[in-house]
């Protein structure tokens, strides 16, 4: 722990921890009224503290936790991949690993279907995965929908499941880490933000270690090396 | 059946095994002995990630009545809900009392304690040996597991002793007396194919599968079948199968 | 200084050993060994809440099951809950929970179950310690960590964490949950005959022990996460 104290023209700031240091819940990260609480922080008096397991973010004046675990909290927007649970009447029961159940209702598909001829089983069954988009999350009132033109029902391949917080790990800036995995390994991948991530193609094998490997060593240096080093060398082999 | 079960399938039919093993393969198998410190003997067992604990307790009661001279022993298996999100508080479901009673078996079936020598006043008192089996985290084949650490554990076990009529916990003196290994193999039937050591997935993408317990001598002394039928034929592939890989683990535990 | 049974001085606890991330499939899990006693805690949440009618509307129920394995006793007990556990699931429960926000996602549950596999005195408190520890390796948000001990007072000396004969020999038995950061405490129960006095000396007893556990636990969440 070090501690810096940083000269402002009035009261004196204690900062307590560095960016990207480890902290757990009730860390106090830094003793100041010039600083603002971000995501997963909460005031204290004039401390500022860390609400959840993870790494410190200062970012100008706002200090932020980036979370290590945690289950997945839905966004609208977000695509997800899930897994039907039930059919209903009207619409889909989905299961994301989240803390609600989500439903697809049948006016969120693409296809137009007469109910009097078709049942809704027949268009997704139970345990059938589904890459979705996140159209309404109000309350525990969670509404998934197949508009979008990424979006379909997964007919082949594999699911990989990693903890959610490490998907962004996992894309890259811009894509960049996942667009060096299906490059190397020649497979379509698509990837949940809730953790579901969906592989098929020529070396989907690689590929899995390849997401593991990230998630398992995301917070070090030189993530982006290791990788490409794993899917060189490998590159040969089935 | 949804794409993961087929993905497991397919692999399956050609022998292959999502972690990269071979229909015999065994995960990592981790034993560690006493880890109790009150239990008589204990045991915990891991296959890759599943793990359970198993505790022997003692104590003295009455025999049953056509058995008189008999020690008894009585196993129960809780399915405790750290160990998955699909275990729930409650009285135990039929999946745990299945895991007991078929543990329970290849150890009663093979004799492995020697009951006769528990007894201390025919008909009035004799030993009870608990067998407790805690399962802690489920990723499959845990009949296996929780039937390993429990001979582990009755192979590790002492006696209280027993005197004026009060049992000293504090003086162990005696070992449990034990003989035989019976070895539990749970054979698996994916895609026509036979698999021992299933994890989690591979039991959803299971077609059946068969527990067999085999003692020292190559002797069966149990068996337990679910799932989807079986031809003869299978059946004979699967108890050489377990034959086999019983021999294996039987090295196992010392 | 009166010499305890193991050898410990006044103030010493006994061996303690935390390790974070000990069951695969849960949320969050630890496990605590105090002496002899061990307990695992697993946390799966925050997650639908079924039945449905006891959802809370606007908050995440926190849902506590402290169970003793049937092989932790000197006599084994039997499974399933008992008066004893039903009550230490509450306080357990009422324990952690101002430690926690609860109303960031409603209609929700949080499930902690602890197993005491071994049992030999202070299996609650240590129950409580692995349980924190859990929360927190599960990304549950927290406005703290949770460190729990008991205490008490054999003839003229306040002593920490009793084990063995003293449960007997104490004038009081005290355990306690605490939050150190704020100095909040969360469990407070005690039985016994003593002064009121003697319960001030004992409970700052066990607030400086807690104290002392909090940075186990948050060693153990460092060593479980960065490698």
């Amino acid at each position: 722990m070090t501690e810096n104290v940083l000269k402002t023209d009035n009261s004196q700031t204690k900062m307590l921890k560095n960016d990207k240091d480890f902290v757990v819940p009730g860390d106090e990260i830094v003793k100041s009224m010039e600083y603002l609480p971000g995501r997963n922080c909460f005031r204290e008096g004039d401390s500022l503290i860390s609400k959840r397991l993870g790494l410190v973010n200062i970012n100008n004046r706002v200090i932020s936790v980036i979370p290590l675990s945690g289950v997945y909290l839905p966004k609208v927007g977000d695509m997800v991949i899930g897994e039907v649970k039930d059919v209903q009447s009207n619409g889909w029961i989905i299961n994301m690993h989240a803390p609600y159940m989500a439903f697809l209702p049948l006016s969120g598909i693409k296809e137009f279907v007469d109910t009097s001829k078709t049942s809704l089983s027949k268009i997704f069954g139970v345990g059938d995965f589904l890459y979705a988009k996140i159209s309404g999350a109000s309350g525990d009132s969670l509404q998934v929908s197949m508009q979008d033109n990424m979006c379909r029902k997964f007919r082949s391949g594999q699911i990989v499941k990693i903890i959610s917080v490490k998907v962004p790990r996992v894309i890259g800036k811009q894509g960049s880490m996942i667009n060096l995995i299906k490059d190397k390994t020649g497979c379509r991948i698509n990837v949940g933000q809730n953790g579901f991530i969906w592989i098929e193609g020529e070396k989907e094998e690689l590929a899995k270690n390849a997401i593991k490997l990230v998630e398992q060593e995301s917070h070090t240096d030189g993530l982006t090396d290791k990788i490409s080093a794993l899917l060189e060398n490998k590159g040969g082999k089935k | 059946m949804n794409i993961q079960e087929q993905f497991i399938k397919d692999l399956a039919s050609k022998g292959n095994r999502n972690d990269g093993r071979k229909e015999k393969d065994y995960r990592e198998i981790i034993i560690e002995k006493d880890v109790i410190p009150k239990a008589e003997g204990s045991a915990r067992v891991k296959f890759g990630d599943s793990e359970v604990i198993v505790g022997v307790k003692m104590g003295v009661g009455a025999p049953f009545e056509d058995k008189p001279d008999s020690g008894v022993m009585m196993i129960g298996a809780e399915l405790s809900p750290i160990a998955s999100p699909d275990f729930e508080t409650g009285p135990p479901r039929e999946d745990s009392i299945e895991l007991a009673r078929v543990v329970d078996r290849g150890i009663r079936e093979s004799k492995m304690i020697d009951l006769e020598k528990l007894c201390i006043e025919k008909g009035e008192k004799v030993w009870m040996v608990f067998i407790d089996i805690q399962i802690i985290n489920h990723d499959g084949n845990l009949i296996d597991v929780a039937a390993l650490a429990a001979v582990t554990a009755l192979h590790n076990s002492k006696m209280p002793t027993y005197e004026k009529d009060v049992v000293n916990y504090e003086k162990k003196t005696k070992k449990l007396p034990v003989r035989f290994k019976p070895i539990t193999i749970t054979v698996a039937k994916i895609s026509g194919k036979f698999f021992v050591d299933t994890t989690l997935e591979e039991e959803n993408a299971m077609d059946s599968r068969v527990s067999v317990a085999i003692k020292d001598d190559g002797n069966i002394c149990a068996v337990q079948k679910g799932g989807d039928s079986l031809t003869e034929s299978e059946i004979h592939q699967i108890f050489d199968l377990a034959s086999e890989k019983a021999k294996e683990l039987r090295k196992l535990i010392n | 200084m009166v010499k305890r049974e193991d050898g410990r001085k006044p103030d010493e606890m006994r061996p303690i050993e935390i390790k974070a991330g000990v069951i695969k499939n849960a949320d969050g899990s630890a496990m605590v060994k105090f002496g002899k006693t061990i307990a695992i805690a697993a946390v799966y949440g925050p997650r639908a809440m079924h039945p449905r009618r006891m959802q809370e509307p606007d908050r995440t129920v926190l849902r506590c099951r402290y169970s003793m394995v049937p092989f932790s006793t000197t006599d084994r007990c039997r499974p399933g809950p008992s008066r004893r556990s039903t009550e230490i699931s509450k306080v357990t429960r009422e324990a952690l929970e101002p430690a926690l926000f609860l109303d960031e996602i409603p209609k929700t549950v949080i499930d902690v179950f602890i197993d005491v596999i071994a049992a030999d005195a202070g299996t609650r408190t240590t129950g409580i310690n692995a349980a924190s520890v859990a929360l927190a390796d599960a990304g549950i948000p927290m406005r703290d960590l949770v460190a729990s001990v008991a205490a008490g007072k054999i003839g003229k000396e306040v002593m920490v964490d009793l084990a063995g004969k003293e449960e007997e020999e104490t004038s009081c038995d005290v355990p306690i949950a605490y939050m150190p950061r704020s100095k909040q405490v969360t469990l407070l129960q005690m039985d016994g005959d003593i002064p009121v006095k003697d319960f001030n000396d004992v409970l700052k007893m066990a607030t400086k022990s807690c104290e002392q556990i909090y940075k186990k636990q948050k060693e153990a969440l460092g060593e479980r996460w960065i490698k």
